[in-house]
């Protein structure tokens, strides 16, 4: 039994999504830009792809440029919004983004910018005070991620585009976590530029969009052809822009159910989320959930699970046929845990042994109630290793809480 | 997932020794435990030691390891290496043992087995009453990595214990760069100059080896010297008036010569040379050596 709880890494496709994507991959390969009824069915298709896009983020069509991926929405909003407002250089972002953002800030800085990372508390959420004393009128641009990809806390960013654009700033929302799971409806948002991607809503990896707000001064960041309005060159993935417009569609109808009490007794992914993290914590000893007082994701819970490390609980976790992901520096190039649940400032004994689950709608029952029936037993034999215990071990720590350098 | 070996996955999956000592107040028996690390870190090992303190051997190995899996495996597999040996073997394992007794590790992740042997260092340091002097430099000179708390001296030991190459095999090691990265380059200064005082010394050796290769092919290419019996006693006697004896007189000892037979000299100590302690390296190294130089190479020197 493979329980596949990863799905902010990316998530399965979509069965309905492969069905629709696949012509494009075999009989219907004309190039969408060509002169002729061949090129031009491949065209209509595509374009029926970008009003599905459009109409879950409720936006216009030709809002939407389609992309590669969520990397590539992020470096283009960054380096378009730029360009728009050449004499401003300051960029205020968070500490807690994606590094598509935070790699992108600090060559910038490199290149004479001032960028402000905003901080995080405890929760894993913004002071919007601290983003009023950070803006002013040289700001040029203000990104934040709409939903974070580690905790699921969801930043206020209808609230920080109002407050930005007092300012004259330009907003950018990386949303490739919440595009799906969260209502949005740009029709009636300050936001200007936002990313989403292909791979993080059942459709396959290397597809994305940028949403470009009507009448923005947009730079295009890839030059050569004109596809995409000129706003993006390279001939179209169409096969996966037709699958992105499929899992789209289906992300909103699965939205709008969401809401509907009579979709039955199956319960939703935010159910089995709660069901999951609530049987944890009533199970397991000495564990939280991190960012659990915010408001969050439906499908996320990252629950630290203190005194053990965590690529040894993705381990063991592995051997149960269970596919998670841990903010673990081991599990990582880099020594240093999550730069997300240091900046909340969490203590070391939940830093090092935080494990994110998460779920999509394909997550059923039975695979959460595997994962209650192991889990406790996975912590109790790291545990029965490990010589921290308690809080007492006065070998414990010199430093007890991570600090958001 | 990383690529660790099965024998990695094994020990994690199934370790041996897990666990603490308990002092039973054993006659001939010591039980101690050394820790490095820390939960700040993200790794941590108590290593336990159970000592017959007689015979200075290890009689079992136990440890409590926070941290992954190939950091479990490497605790787990110390205490099989240990188990049976005396202190002083022990301290002859290094990180390499251990990763050599796991079928390998990752590059990344060596810092593991390093782990275990600092550990053991500690274990044993202690036991032996010198904890504080175990690696005192480490912790003196600049401190290079603050994220970890390595010092510049440290990060020279290591890279020069085990021959790294590049700052992500130093990171690997012994994690310094590994956090906010701001000491890279600082590390990578010091890998340049660890380096470089490394080929200068390999430029000196070259340099000695070269010479005295040129002196031993001179010397093998020079023309066997021929000297007829009367010549060669003459000579000698020559290069022990002029050259040795004043040397001797001037420390109240004197030496004459007493006989020739072939290449065989035989000298007669007399004054303070007679029954000196140190007659036998006068004889070796003032005379013997001095008529070889100046007369034959094939002499022999013999005091009567």
């Amino acid at each position: 039994m493979v329980v596949y709880l990863d799905n902010n890494a990316t998530t399965k496709i979509d069965p309905a999504v492969l069905e629709a994507m696949l012509p494009y991959l075999s009989e219907l390969y004309g190039n969408p830009s060509s002169m002729h009824s061949f090129g031009g069915q491949v065209k209509t298709a595509l374009e029926a792809a970008r009003a599905q896009v459009a109409s879950l983020l409720g936006a216009q069509d030709t809002e939407i440029i389609f992309n590669s991926c969520g990397s590539e929405g992020n470096n283009t909003a960054i380096h378009a919004a730029l360009a728009a407002q050449p004499e401003k250089r300051h960029i205020i972002t968070t500490a807690v983004e994606h590094p598509a953002i935070l790699s992108v800030c600090k060559h910038l800085e490199k290149k004479g910018y001032d960028v402000t990372y905003l901080s995080v508390d405890r929760q894993g959420q913004l002071d919007l005070m601290e983003l009023e004393a950070a803006l002013t009128g040289g700001t040029a641009l203000v990104t934040t991620m709409y939903a974070n990809n580690e905790t699921g806390v969801v930043f206020p960013v209808e609230a920080i585009a109002l407050m930005a654009k007092e300012y004259g700033a330009t907003v950018h929302v990386d949303a490739v976590q919440a595009v799906g799971k969260l209502p949005i409806d740009l029709s009636r948002s300050a936001i200007d530029l936002l990313t989403l991607s292909g791979h993080k809503l059942h459709a396959p990896k290397g597809i994305g969009a940028l949403y470009v707000r009507k009448g923005f001064r947009f730079r295009p960041f890839l030059l050569g052809g004109h596809q995409e309005r000129g706003r993006r060159a390279g001939t179209q993935n169409v096969a996966s822009i037709v699958a992105l417009g499929k899992a789209a569609a289906i992300a909103e109808l699965d939205l709008a159910q969401g809401t509907d009490p009579s979709k039955g007794s199956v319960p939703s992914e935010a159910a089995l989320r709660d069901l999951l993290q609530r049987e944890l914590l009533a199970t397991i000893p000495d564990c939280e959930v991190n960012g659990g007082n915010s408001p969050r994701l439906p499908n996320t819970t990252n629950i630290g699970f203190k005194y053990i490390e965590g690529e040894a609980i993705l381990y063991m976790l592995n051997r149960e046929g269970i596919c998670a992901s841990s903010g673990s520096a081991c599990t990582s190039g880099s020594l240093d845990p999550s730069h997300v649940l240091m900046a909340m400032g969490l203590p070391y004994t939940i830093l090092h042994g935080s494990i994110r689950f998460s779920l999509s709608r394909f997550t059923t029952e039975a695979e959460i109630q595997h994962v209650l029936a192991v889990m406790p037993g996975i912590v109790d034999r790291l545990r029965a290793l490990s010589p921290f215990n308690n809080d007492q071990a006065d070998w414990l720590q010199e430093r007890d809480v991570a600090l958001a350098t | 997932m990383w690529d660790y070996s099965e024998k990695v996955l094994d020990l994690f999956y199934n370790p041996v020794n897990q666990g603490a000592i308990e002092d039973g107040n054993e006659p001939d028996v010591a039980v101690v435990f050394g820790e490095v690390g820390s939960i700040a870190c993200g790794d941590a090992l108590r290593l336990h030691l159970k000592v017959q303190v007689s015979k200075d051997q290890i009689l079992d190995a136990r440890f409590q390891t926070f941290g992954c899996t190939s950091a479990i495996a490497s605790s787990s597999a110390l205490t099989e290496i240990i188990k049976g040996k005396t202190l002083d073997e022990a301290l002859n394992i290094n990180n390499h043992d251990i990763a050599e007794y796991l079928g390998g590790l990752p590059e990344a992740k060596m810092h593991c087995s390093v782990m275990g042997q600092e550990a053991l260092e500690a274990a044993i340091y202690k036991y032996r009453g010198i904890e504080v002097e175990h690696h005192d430099e480490d912790d003196e000179g600049t401190l290079l990595c603050k994220c970890f708390g390595v010092t510049e001296n440290k990060v020279r030991r290591f890279i020069l214990e085990n021959d790294l190459q590049t700052v992500e095999q130093v990171t690997n090691y012994i994690k310094a760069g590994g956090g906010c990265g701001s000491c890279l380059a600082g590390i990578e200064d010091v890998l340049i100059e660890v380096q470089k005082e490394a080929a200068d010394s390999v430029r000196v050796a070259a340099s000695v080896a070269l010479k005295q290769e040129a002196a031993a092919t001179a010397v093998a290419e020079a023309p066997v010297r021929t000297l007829t019996t009367l010549q060669k006693i003459t000579l000698i006697q020559q290069v022990i008036d002029e050259e040795i004896r004043p040397v001797l007189i001037a420390d109240g000892g004197d030496v004459e010569l007493h006989d020739v037979d072939g290449d065989r000299v035989l000298v007669k100590l007399t004054g303070a040379c007679n029954g000196c302690a140190s007659s036998g390296d006068t004889v070796k190294y003032a005379i013997a050596a001095q008529l070889r130089d100046r007369v034959l190479p094939t002499l022999t020197v013999e005091a009567i």
